[in-house]
């Protein structure tokens, strides 16, 4: 046992010393994500926030023949804007957000009491202008529904007749829950992260020492083979595992960054949690590593064993998709499935639900379990000799 | 001592050897002479378990390498022909690798890769990582790595391919050092020169089979020739693979 930590041992060595292992496992992976996270999140909630507060300036074309509604508008914080002598070529030339315009025949619907119109014009597939579309419709139907008030008011009429049935929403989520939709983003990052941070260790211990002729001798040493398989296994394993938690450390150093409590929600992720999902996804690890190491085993070159790897990556997205497309309430034996387990156990976690300990126990043990028969199918791979020669 | 009996191993169609019988004793030098593609890597590469053979027996020291692999592996030194050392290692760490999987201890290991270096001149390169290394410092460091352990048999699969004047010496008197300790030693090669100053016994492998087995007079007078060179092209019946 002891020779399986000399390979062990060596593994670490030559892989920390290989620049391009070193750059893409431990400093790339772990860190491109978090940034890529906040710096994207950031951009956005930046942008709502500025479009939500900025002084709406809205050009008014026909201004003339609506004095009330304007002062309205303008009693409402609304800038009058000056209306251009195309409107619709200035929109499709994003000169102007909204632009809304009083039709021709305003005055004399308004006289006769029917519904007058007024334009609102925009181009919806510009998604930026979202809110801004959205602030100019509040303001027109606030118009619209304080006058029909009037209106019905002077014939006697209350009002709230009008309204039948009056929704009101109750939104029961906590500022934990809504920080979590944010944060469904970090199983997905980190389990792509457990795959992608041990492939070259696990190409260049095993395809990588096949194509540069080492393997030979290294067999001709008087120990099992299993235990130079497992002994490079356990190299690759253990980058995934420090890659892990330098990603969750990123994370959590990435969220803070986030203003999260101007926009009224709490990104729910400390040093504990942290811990704690370490714990959670470590099984994965040897998954992952035991599914790189046997596809690696089976190619004959690094180039071959990297046109695998293209494909890997799509299984740790897998149970992310599946929620995104079939949001569903965890039940118990989703955790025997891993990567499955993993991600339902963070996205609760973050989302301020406490799971209950049979269940992450659960998760824990099947994952180690399927990650031990992987490890033992990828190290019974090394008896064969076709294997090693398949090359020469 | 090796002793081989109608060794056969075919690839697929391709019957790469056919019928291998020699005896390799201790305190000698066996070359397993032959052109390209002859079957000799294959023979070696069956002597050092890495290979089942398909018929025939292999006996080392009277174990049979495909049922004590194990066994036979701490016994054996092997420089195969690809050398396969690591480039992002020093040839200390290369060295102390596999005698660190040979189960030697600390302290051994440090006198021994200290002897080695003394024996193999590799003090100037000893600390440096193997990437850009010539073929003789290669060689001179596949060559300290297969015989860390102190087997009692060394395997060479075409030693001195590529290697200058002075990793060639370095060599030749590190073999005929071991020899004289009583070491059994085969080596692989395809230069006639190396065969004539080196080796005790000659095996000639031609397309798989043995075509001749004896000393170097021996060959000669077989094949009633005086020169060794014409007395190889006699006896695998063509000059193919000489000039290789």
């Amino acid at each position: 046992m002891n020779r399986l930590f000399t390979v062990f041992d060596k593994e670490m060595r030559d892989s920390l010393r290989d620049r391009r292992t070193v750059l893409n496992a431990l400093i790339m992976g772990p860190v491109l994500g978090p940034i890529l996270f906040v710096v994207l999140f950031g951009f956005i909630t930046g942008k709502e926030m500025e479009k939500a507060e900025e002084t709406l300036e809205i050009p008014v074309v026909n201004a003339e023949l609506a004095p009330n509604l304007v002062q309205f508008l303008q009693q409402n914080g609304m800038l009058l804007g000056a209306a251009p002598a195309d409107p619709e070529q200035s929109i499709a030339e994003e000169t102007h957000d909204v632009i809304v315009r009083i039709t021709a025949d305003y005055p004399q619907q308004w006289r006769d009491g029917e519904p007058a119109v007024v334009e609102l014009l925009a181009d919806r597939s510009r998604r930026e202008v979202g809110t801004t579309i959205a602030r100019v419709q509040r303001l027109l139907n606030g118009y619209g529904s304080q006058i029909g008030q009037q209106r019905i008011q002077l014939r006697g009429v209350d009002p709230s007749l009008m309204q039948a049935v009056m929704i009101k929403e109750i939104d029961l989520s906590t500022p934990e829950s809504r920080g979590a939709l944010i944060l469904a983003m970090l199983p997905y990052f980190v389990m792509i992260g457990l795959f992608v941070s041990g492939m070259s260790v696990a190409i260049d211990t095993t395809a990588g020492e096949k194509e540069r002729k080492s393997l030979e001798p290294l067999l001709i040493n008087p120990l099992p083979r299993w235990q130079i398989m497992a002994g490079k296994l356990l190299a690759t394993t253990a980058f995934t595992l420090i890659s892990l938690a330098l990603t969750l450390v990123a994370f959590v150093i990435g969220v803070g960054f986030i203003p999260a409590a101007s926009l009224d929600f709490r990104l729910n992720l400390d040093w504990g949690m942290a811990l704690q999902f370490w714990l959670l996804t470590a099984p994965v690890a040897l998954i992952a590593a035991a599914l790189l190491t046997t596809l690696a085993a089976f190619a004959k070159s690094f180039r071959e064993a990297q046109s695998y790897m293209g494909l890997v990556v799509l299984i740790p997205m897998l149970p992310t998709l599946w929620m995104f497309i079939n949001p569903v309430k965890p039940e118990l034996w989703m955790m025997t499935v891993p990567l499955l387990s993993q991600s339902l156990l963070i996205n609760e976690t973050i989302s301020g639900h406490n799971m209950p300990l049979d269940w992450k126990l659960l998760s824990v043990a099947s994952s180690v379990l399927f990650g031990v028969a992987l490890a033992l199918l990828a190290a019974s791979l090394y008896q064969r000799p076709k294997l090693i020669f398949s090359n020469s | 001592m090796i002793v081989t009996e109608h060794l056969q191993k075919s690839f697929g169609p391709v019957k790469a050897v056919r019928d291998v019988s020699f005896v390799a004793a201790d305190g000698q030098i066996t070359g397993l002479l032959g052109p390209n593609g002859a079957g000799k890597t294959t023979t070696l590469r069956m002597l050092y378990s890495l290979l089942p053979p398909d018929a025939g027996s292999i006996r080392i020291d009277g174990i049979d390498p495909q049922r004590d692999a194990l066994k036979v592996k701490t016994s054996l030194g092997v420089v195969p022909d690809a050398r396969g050392l690591y480039a992002r290692l020093s040839a200390r760490e290369n060295i102390a690798y596999f005698g660190k999987l040979h189960g030697i201890g600390k302290a051994a290991l440090e006198q021994r890769i200290a002897d080695l270096s003394d024996q193999l001149d590799l003090h100037d390169f000893i600390d440096r990582r193997t990437e850009g290394f010539s073929q003789g410092q290669r060689v001179r460091v596949a060559l300290a790595r297969a015989l860390v352990h102190q087997p009692k048999t060394l395997l060479l699969d075409e030693p001195s391919n590529g290697l200058d004047v002075m990793s060639t010496r370095a060599l030749r008197d590190m073999l005929l050092r071991l020899r004289a300790a009583g070491h059994c030693i085969v080596l692989s090669t395809h230069i006639m020169q190396e065969v004539a100053a080196l080796c005790d016994r000659i095996v000639i492998i031609a397309d798989g089979v043995v075509a001749a087995d004896g000393t170097a007079d021996e060959l000669r007078q077989q094949a009633g020739t005086s020169e060794l060179e014409d007395a190889f092209v006699q006896l695998i019946g063509s000059e193919e693979g000489l000039l290789a």
